[in-house]
């Protein structure tokens, strides 16, 4: 749970994800709607990116199909807050799997960004962390300071089983930049760059 | 005995030796009774990543992030959890991803409990207002047949499909009163 004094000290959104990013450049990268989505696009697109632009609550899910397809690819899903919280019950379901080439990566602002900031669950009582550590997912870990990207980077680059990662952001508006919106061309374009046909 | 001779397989394992005739690699699922041979199947094969699910609509998500990865997927239900997906399935129509599933049919056939009604008797327009084919099975000898339908329209033809499996077919539920 986040405080004001925790706020101000937290990690910049964009720097950490640009960071991460440019640290892990061959995974396969999904990202929630809204602005893990404007985020990961502000880093560069890549045709290893899938942006959602809906689905709420289905970031996850979308990673954990992946990663079971694609053992030998470091699978990151990067979200918000909001975003996981509608899909709470998909922690439970990784748990039971445990593909060692997933990692889940939240970024927490504790507030729905997306649609005028209001308070989320993860500033008023719930622990994403305990969570997922009792849906037995593998890994753990809450990262409050930037000097821990590279040691995640180095975790997601070796596979070492399922990871949930709560990244403590500043709860800042942000510039919306707006990756493509057009899914068909996303999906093919990731799996072109997998080796997969259209159909 | 030759294969010829083998007496016809219940509809339900000939339902789990289609999926594999048409490459299924994950099967994310919600149990139903009318599932649990597929289920028990999925979960015995070594091929096969069998995910269940606490929620449908997780699954319309997995099955798409398993197609991203070029592999395809099948999800199973029961027809209550068609009313749990209504939003995910937008990913299907916004991102034109092929997608199966099997629905076992609830609140329309000898229903002993009537809160299985509602969304039972709304799932096929439910499914066909998100963008969804519905084929339905309503006899075990069509079963094979239908799910094989769906599977080519699915993952060859590359549309949404879901195939509804009668609750007349699956048998009334034993609640130990009349």
């Amino acid at each position: 749970m986040m405080d004001q004094s925790e706020a101000a000290t937290a990690i910049d959104r964009r720097e950490f994800v640009a960071d991460l990013v440019a640290q892990c450049p061959k995974a396969l990268v999904i990202t929630g709607l809204g602005s893990p989505s404007y985020d990961v696009f502000a880093a560069g697109d890549r045709p290893r990116n899938f942006y959602l632009w809906g689905a709420m609550g289905g970031a996850a899910g979308v990673g954990l199909g992946l990663a079971l397809a694609q053992p030998e690819q470091s699978v990151v899903v990067i979200t918000g807050d909001g975003e996981q919280l509608m899909g709470l019950g998909c922690l439970a379901t990784i748990g039971v799997k445990n593909p060692k080439n997933l990692t889940i990566v939240v970024l927490d602002n504790g507030h729905f960004g997306e649609t005028g900031m209001q308070r989320s669950h993860t500033s008023l009582g719930t622990d994403l962390v305990a969570v997922a550590q009792n849906c037995s997912i593998q890994h753990t870990a809450l990262v409050r300071d930037m000097a821990d990207v590279p040691g995640l980077a180095e975790r997601i680059h070796a596979r070492r089983g399922t990871a949930l990662v709560q990244v403590i952001i500043k709860p800042d508006d942000v510039a919306r930049t707006l990756p493509p919106r057009d899914g068909v061309y996303l999906k093919n374009r990731l799996r072109h760059e997998l080796g997969f046909p259209v159909l | 005995m030759t294969a010829a001779d083998a007496p016809p397989r219940d509809w339900r394992d000939q339902i789990y030796t289609v999926l594999k005739d048409y490459q299924i690699q994950q099967i994310a699922y919600v149990p139903d009774a009318g599932h649990s041979s597929v289920i028990r199947s999925a979960v015995a094969d070594p091929d096969i990543h069998d995910i269940v699910l606490t929620t449908e609509e997780e699954g319309v998500a997995i099955v798409c992030g398993a197609w991203l990865g070029g592999q395809r997927a099948a999800l199973l239900m029961q027809s209550s959890g068609v009313g749990n997906c209504v939003n995910m399935f937008s990913l299907l129509q916004s991102c034109r991803f092929p997608f199966f599933t099997l629905v076992t049919m609830r609140g329309e056939y000898a229903e002993f409990n009537h809160w299985q009604c509602p969304m039972g008797q709304a799932t096929q327009g439910a499914l066909a207002l998100m963008g969804i084919t519905v084929l339905r099975a309503s006899r075990p000898e069509d079963v094979a047949e239908i799910v094989s339908a769906g599977l080519e329209a699915a993952f060859v033809g590359g549309q949404r499909v879901a195939v509804l499996l009668s609750q007349s077919l699956i048998g009334r539920k034993q609640w130990g009163s009349k």
